[in-house]
Order: C-alpha cells, then structure tokens, then sequence
C-alpha cells in the first residue's frame, strides 16, 4: 500500500459521480426544500429566483387538505396491509422452495415467481385492468362460473385499493422470496436435526428456528418495502387515476398531481413532510427490529 | 427433512398453482392479444384464440407509432447502460483501488443518494431540464440516469475484491492509473458488467415516471409513456392494450429466461434489485 500515493488522481476517478450528485441530486433536494417556502409555480420556471417567499404557509394548508389527508389514510393502509402481504407470500414460497424440492423444479417456480418483480409497471397494470374489467375480464367470468357476480373492481370505492394492494403484493413478493432463499440456506443444519431429534413438528422447528434465524433479512425486506411502498404512485396512477373519489389516491400522486397543476411550491412542500416520514419510519424500524 | 410422497404432490401442487396465479396474468394478456376484439368480450370467454390474428400488433404499429417508441426505448436504454457500464466501474475503481483525502465520506454520498424517494427529486429535476432547454429530447430522459448509484454501489464491491498484487505490479512496471484502468481492471470486471448491465437496461427500459414527465411529443415516448397514452386514449380497447403490453414485456422476459443467472447474481451481490 501507499507505493504510490497519486491522492488526485483518485478524485479524477470518481469526479463524474460527483458531478452528477451535486448538478441532480444535491442539487435538486435543496432547492426543491427552499421552494417548499415559496408561491413557486410552473410559469415561474424561466425566472425561479423571482418567486415570493411565504414561510411555512405551505405547509399549514398541508394540514388542512382534504384530499392530502385521504392520500395519507389511503398511503398508509396500503403499507400496512402490504407489507405483511408481500412478505408473508415472500417467505412462503422461499420455504416452500427449500422444503427438500429438486433443483431443477425449485429453480424453474423461483424463476416464474420472479417474473413479475421485473416487468414494466405499466404492462403489469394494463394486464391487471384487463383481467378485473366489470364484464370481459376474466375475474369475473370465473366468479359467473360459479354464480357469483364480481363487482367492477377498480371502479368502486370498496375494492379499488384492495385490488391494487393485491397486485402489487403479486409485484413484489418474488424480491423478498429471493432474499428470504438466499438466507434459508445459510441456516446450518444442524439446527434443524437438533429440533428433529427433540421432537420438534415441522411449524415448531419454522417458529423456534427458522423465524428467529431469519429475522435479520425480514428487517431488511420490512424496511426496504416499506421505502418503496409510502412511494406507490404509478400504480393508481395507470389503473385509476386515483379515482373513484380519491379512494386510490396515495400520498405520491397526489403531490405528483400538484405538479401537474403547476403548484410547486406546494408540492415541494408535501414532498418535503413525506421524505421526512418515509426516513422516521426506516430509522424507528431499523431501531425497533435491532433492540429485541 | 424427509417427506413422504403425499406430502411431497401437495407442495408440487401448491407450487403449481402459485405459479399458475403469477404467470396467469401475462399468459392471459398474451393469448387475449392475437385474438380479434370481438373474441376478447365473447361469454363464455374462449381460451385458445380461435381466430388467430396479428391484427392488432400491426393496428399500433401503424396507427398508434408503437414502432418509433420501440426505437426510442431501445436507443434511450442503450445510451443509459454504456453510461453506466464506463462510469460507474471508473467511479467504483476510484472508490475501491485508489487512496486519496475524503474517500470514504464522498463513498457516503453514494448510499445516501441511494435513500432518496423519485418524488421528492422529480420536480426540482424537472425545473433544472427546462432550464437546461431538455424538456422534450432524449438528453433530458437520458442525462439523471447516466449515473445509478446502485451502479458505482456495486462496481466498488466488485472491483474491492480483485487482488491488489495485479494493479502493484502494474504500477511497478511503471503503467499509469488509467492505463491499468483500462488494460486490467476493466477486463476482470467483465462479470460485474455483465450483471450490471442487464440490471440498467431492466431499469431504463421498464422506467415509466421520468420519461412521461420529460417526453411531450410522440417522436420521443419511450415504449411505456406511449403504452400510458394509449391507455388514456383507448383505455376500453383490450385488444390493442393488451398487445401493448405484450410488446413492453416480452423482451424482458426473453432476456431473463436466457439471462436469469445474472439477475439472480445482481441480487446477491448488491443486495437490491
């Protein structure tokens, strides 16, 4: 080591990195947290420093937003109902697929079962809609089979959000399965004939050995998702629009739609109060998970 | 862990059935999309297309100019992972092979850029490309994702565990940073790139958000954006969604069928998709 110290040369390396975190991120994050206390719009794009300064008024009206609130409700049932969904189905499949199954069968399901983790948003979402379409959709024709009548999914209030929730479960599990596998097989086993021989059953031997030697990767999944879940905006951004009356409107489409109304400013705002949530509750897991 | 052969039938069929569930939906879409759009709303709804037809992949072609989004979303993404295959393994050998004051605090910057949410970004973003003069062209799609973190994140951990005697001896003979750079480390890193380019061109081609705010005229929709304006326009046609979405996703899942050994190595080795 330090044969030769060339100190510059190793900033010469990483400089288009830094280049690019400054110019489009750094950037970008402070500016977009100075025009949370300003009237910015979209017209005051061609002169941003002309823009007035209005304190905290952005984010008192933040606090009396109906339809911010009900993104928030809407946000946060969608976290806490998916993220046990996504990762339960997520260790199911990777037990399952460790149980003892051939090679070849288990990398074939692992495969399928991935599948879905990495296909645009948007195929995945066209295809869903099709599928719970009122009439044509196959959903529902299956239910006619059985003399049940489907409801029209995604446009009533009661099952819009479920049936987002479901499909992003559907989405997401095949990551956490991967993950889940990955660490199933770095459990010794020895834990296990240990348990076999004191007479552990097999939801004995999952309780006491494999829940507790998992727990470290079902913190990271938990954490992870939930990072990625308080984000869910091109979701029912496809597939409803938000709609019907808000039911399906998260916390990142609705700011998104303020963009798109020209609000900057107070989008930048509501942007603002959701990183802040999204860091506390990544820090709080992150301190619950390691205490116990 | 021994079964018997009942319980090993009901995990096969449990297995099957999940799978049936997860793929179902693509292998709907994809028979519903060489079906003509009356067969579509048929009841009893049929399961073989009866009438087999490609009528509604040439119908986007050329009504729609799926065609030209498809160039578009092959062109944006290409551009996106040569950025990344050359940059981030130069940035990830800077960070892993070479000492210099304030290494590991700039390292820092990587992780942390990596923790911040699209949304919070985007408009600020959004703001800089106008006054840039980018709104609408491919550079404005391009430029943000030239760089990923998740790109430096793993090149540096690749690159940290090839051996130091190599870039020593090279030093000793007395070949330059960037001649080593180029004449050893890159072509070890032939792996990594693999791996790291497949999970670029995943994110660049499958990258929905970003695109749709920049690109504002249908000679620069990428596939996606194209796909959501079809969606708003034509949202009760199926037929033409459906092949749509086909479109979308059959290349992705050509190259995972094929390539499924990297993506699973890309997990491993970064720990994110």
């Amino acid at each position: 080591m330090g044969l030769l110290r060339r100190g510059g040369l190793g900033w010469v390396f990483v400089l288009p990195f830094i280049l690019m975190f400054v110019v489009f991120y750094l950037g970008p994050l402070l500016a977009g947290l100075g025009m949370s206390f300003t009237d910015m719009r979209s017209t005051d794009v061609a002169d941003p420093l002309a823009v007035d300064l209005v304190g905290v008024e952005n984010y008192i009206r933040l606090a009396g937003d109906e339809a911010m609130r009900e993104a928030a409700v809407n946000t946060a049932i969608f976290v806490v109902t998916g993220l046990p969904l996504t990762i339960g189905l997520g260790l199911a499949a990777a037990v399952t697929l460790n149980s003892g199954i051939a090679r070849l069968p288990a990398a074939f399901f692992r495969l399928g079962y991935y599948l879905p983790h990495i296909t645009s948003i948007i195929g995945v979402a066209v295809a869903w809609k099709f599928l719970l379409e009122p009439e044509a959709g196959l959903v529902n024709r299956l239910l006619e089979l059985v003399g049940l009548q489907g409801p029209a999914w995604l446009q009533e209030q009661a099952t819009a959000l479920p049936s987002i929730i479901v499909m992003t479960a559907w989405r997401s599990f095949g990551f956490d399965m991967v993950v889940f596998l990955a660490a199933l097989q770095g459990i010794p086993r020895e834990l296990y004939e240990a348990g076999e021989v004191d007479g552990a059953g097999r939801w004995a031997r999952f309780r006491s050995i494999t829940l507790p030697q998992l727990r470290p990767v079902i913190l990271f999944c938990t954490v992870y998702s939930s990072v990625g879940f308080l984000q869910f905006l091109e979701e029912p951004l496809i597939m409803t629009g938000g709609g019907p009356l808000n039911s399906t409107l998260s916390a990142s489409l609705a700011i998104f739609k303020q963009f798109g109304v020209g609000n900057y400013g107070y989008a930048g705002a509501a942007a603002t109060v959701l990183f802040t949530v999204i860091i506390a509750l990544a820090v709080l897991q992150l301190r619950i998970g390691r205490a116990r | 862990m021994r079964r018997t052969r009942g319980q090993r039938l009901i995990t096969y069929l449990g297995l099957s059935v999940g799978l049936l569930l997860v793929v179902g939906p693509f292998l709907w879409a994809g028979l519903s999309s060489v079906k003509p759009e009356a067969e579509i709303r048929r009841d009893p709804p049929t399961f073989w297309p009866e009438t087999f037809t490609l009528d509604n992949y040439t119908e986007l072609l050329h009504r729609v100019h799926l065609g030209q989004a498809f160039v578009n979303s092959v062109s944006v993404a290409l551009v996106i992972v040569a950025g990344n295959l050359l940059f981030c393994s130069m940035v990830g050998y800077g960070f892993a092979k070479l000492r210099f004051r304030g290494r590991d605090a700039v390292f820092g910057l990587v992780l942390v850029q990596m923790a911040v949410p699209a949304i919070v970004l985007m408009i600020p973003q959004f703001v800089l490309i106008a006054k840039l003069g980018m709104v609408n062209t491919f550079l404005g799609i391009i430029l943000p994702g030239l760089i990923t973190p998740l790109g430096v994140f793993m090149m540096r951990q690749f690159i940290a565990e090839l051996p130091d005697e190599l870039i020593h001896a090279a030093r000793v003979d007395g070949a330059g940073e960037f001649r080593i750079f180029a004449r050893i480390v890159l072509p070890l890193c032939k792996p990594a790139m693999a791996t790291l380019g497949l999970i670029t061109f995943l994110g660049a081609w499958n990258n929905f958000l970003w695109p749709a705010v920049v690109a504002q005229s249908e000679d620069v929709y990428t596939l996606p954006v194209a796909l959501n304006i079809l969606n708003g326009h034509e949202g009760t046609h199926y037929n033409l969604l459906v092949a749509g979405a086909m479109i979308v996703v059959a290349p992705i899942l050509v190259l995972f069928v094929f390539l499924q050994r990297f993506f699973i190595q890309g997990i491993s080795t970064s720990g994110l998709k």
